[in-house]
């Protein structure tokens, strides 16, 4: 701690700095390695004979005559339709995000703006809903899906994402709309507002923040999500991590395992980049639920 | 908000929830009570110039025609619940019976599938939960001693575990520890076995995975940590250095009583997540010798030949329960709290 009274000693300054230094390279290492193997073959990466192989690059020089190849990528992507799979992510993605911004705004704002009982009941239903395994909830679904036929396309697995994902964002946006000054809304409902314009043109434009937040952390659940995309969507419309385990291979079938590393980095990247753009978000929503309560 | 206001603007939100997360929990319920029908057989005889044999085939056609008569399948009651799948009621009877010392019934009994994964949740749970709270609260400290310059980079690379999917997660360090990978290989040649891998042992994947869940949920403690570190008040600090505390007595009589109620959410959160464990076990392809009970209930519904919905569901009901015992005191105390204040 910084504190001007605070003197450190220089051997606890060294720990710190090793300590961080070594967490950081746990932390990290594992997607740099992964990143620099997937420009090897297969022979390389995963050496049954020498480890020293996935940097020096021997079969791959052998395979390919360059040190690094893209191979994988270009295979993946065309013959492994991994890009089937990102179109598919991104729809998903895109739609999860706008309808659960748009029913969780909504939700939250009520919530936070009712005195009621019933307001802290909710709030706790959606504190079990959220405590629900995923897998639970699908073994639900399934059977009634099949029922309806409505298994295995994208729009049923947009709105089971939705519905998933709806509690963790009203106790976000909760805490949030909570920061926002009640006598806000409360002038504008005098000047003749409705509770809607009030929560539209007065509330809206202060709660931006918030509202990106909340679409982040809907967006890495609909893009992480394995659990329900795997068992909901067909081979046809699979996203992006159920695709990457297809290409691990099962029993029956062979898969190809530099599909899948190359898979695992085109996965990760973008959702890096919108972390590092984004990290003040990330974080004020990690603690938003926490720290003020 | 006047009660007709808040029912519309609570109204899509609530629906989602009621017809999504409400109905698909009783839909498990109703699951849970049947089970699928069994094949219908028919004798076919044969003939040929050698004579006849009579032999028992499955007969499809009737097969599915019952199948589509009643899709859900047989009423079971209680009957799956108690079969050798899940509580096997009548197997620790007989175990209870046969075996001579305790410790030879409690193997058999951890032998059975449903126990197995309980006690592996369980484990994991226990081992996971307070090591991340430990992890994360460390490295929030040291973090919070370094230049507020470099600290932006420095979170960035603390949070990537946390931000990818537990399948990629486990599947990169998968990559790193196999035995054809960078780190496994060396371990094999430091140890001098050969067949030293992974897969070869129970207690090593078993620490492989918790240690996976380590990695995976200690930058979300830190996250929450090093924000509650920031509210830490001044005064009392600097009062306890001149009054001479050391930092371990500053950290433990000022900064730990002040972001306790941090701690709390932070267990209870990690826990609950904890609890669902399954997509590390497909990364580490760990089937073999770890499963949990969400896994249970994935391997029911990947079924090649006939998707198990009613063993599933009894699974997941038994889990949705253990998940209700894990949040009973704290909705207790959310409760006894919300009466006082009122």
């Amino acid at each position: 701690m910084d504190y001007g009274l605070d003197t450190k000693s220089t051997r606890l300054k060294t720990f710190n700095t090793i300590f961080i230094i070594t967490w950081l390279l746990i932390a990290c290492f594992p997607f740099i390695w992964t990143f620099w193997g997937s420009f090897k073959v297969r022979a390389d990466f995963f050496s049954r004979s020498d480890w020293w192989y996935a940097i020096s690059a021997f079969n791959t020089l052998v395979e390919t005559g360059g040190k690094f190849t893209t191979n994988a990528y270009t295979e993946a992507w065309t013959e492994g339709e991994f890009w089937k799979a990102s179109k598919n992510t991104i729809i998903v993605t895109v739609f999860v995000v706008s309808i659960s911004l748009f029913l969780g705004t909504l939700g939250a704002y009520a919530l936070s703006r009712s005195t009621e009982k019933y307001a802290f009941w909710i709030l706790m239903i959606a504190l079990i809903f959220r405590a629900m395994p995923h897998i639970t909830l699908v073994s639900g679904y399934l059977f009634p899906f099949f029922e309806l036929q409505i298994w295995g396309i994208l729009p049923t697995t947009i709105v089971v994402l939705v519905a998933i994902n709806q509690p963790f964002t009203l106790w976000l946006l909760y805490s949030f709309f909570k920061t926002v000054p009640k006598e806000l809304d409360e002038s504008a409902l005098i000047d003749g507002c409705s509770y809607f314009q009030a929560f539209r043109h007065i509330i809206m434009p202060v709660m931006w923040p918030g509202v990106i937040t909340a679409g982040l952390f809907s967006l890495m659940l609909a893009y992480n999500d394995f659990t329900v995309t795997a068992l909901l969507l067909n081979q046809e419309n699979h996203t992006m991590v159920p695709k990457i385990q297809s290409y691990l291979g099962t029993n029956q079938h062979e898969g190809n395992l530099m599909w899948a590393v190359s898979a695992v980095v085109s996965a990760t990247a973008p959702l890096f980049m919108l972390v590092m753009f984004f990290q003040r978000q990330v974080i004020s929503g990690l603690t938003a639920g926490a720290v003020k309560g | 908000m006047p009660n007709k206001t808040f029912f519309w603007f609570f109204l899509p939100t609530g629906l989602a929830m009621i017809l999504f997360i409400g109905l698909p929990i009783i839909s498990t319920g109703i699951q849970s009570f049947y089970a699928q029908h069994d094949q219908v057989v028919k004798e076919v005889k044969k003939c040929d110039p050698f004579g006849c044999t009579v032999s028992i085939v499955v007969d499809n056609e009737e097969t599915t025609k019952i199948r589509d008569a009643k899709p859900l399948g047989k009423f079971n009651g209680f009957g799956t619940y108690t079969d050798r799948n899940h509580l096997a009621v009548d197997e620790i009877k007989k175990f209870w019976n046969e075996t001579e010392s305790f410790g030879a019934f409690v193997d058999q009994v951890t032998n059975l599938p449903f126990y197995k994964a309980l006690i592996f949740t369980l484990t994991y749970c226990l081992f996971v939960t307070p090591n991340v709270l430990l992890l994360g609260f460390i490295i929030a400290l040291s973090l919070n001693a370094v230049a507020r310059k470099i600290r932006g980079p420095l979170i960035f690379g603390t949070i990537l575990p946390m931000i990818v999917t537990p399948l990629v997660g486990s599947l990169v360090l998968f990559w790193m520890i196999d035995s054809q990978g960078i780190i496994g290989a060396n371990i094999q040649n430091l140890m001098n076995d050969p067949y030293l891998s992974l897969k070869s042992s129970k207690t090593l994947t078993w620490i492989t995975i918790i240690i996976y869940g380590i990695w995976h949920h200690s930058p979300f403690a830190f996250v929450v940590f090093y924000a509650a570190l920031q509210t830490v008040p001044q005064e009392p600090i600097e009062a306890a250095i001149i009054d001479g505390a050391s930092r371990l007595q500053r950290i433990k009589h000022i900064v730990l009583p002040h972001i306790y109620p941090v701690v709390t959410f932070v267990a209870l959160i990690s826990l609950m997540d904890n609890f669902r464990v399954f997509e590390p076990i497909i990364g580490f392809s760990a089937e073999g010798s770890a499963q949990s009970l969400s896994w249970l209930i994935y391997d029911n519904l990947v079924n090649e030949e006939v998707i198990l919905f009613g063993s599933a569901a009894a699974t997941s009901m038994m889990t949705i329960i253990g998940i209700a015992i894990l949040l009973a005191p704290v909705l207790i105390r959310t409760w006894k709290e919300f009466k006082t204040a009122r």
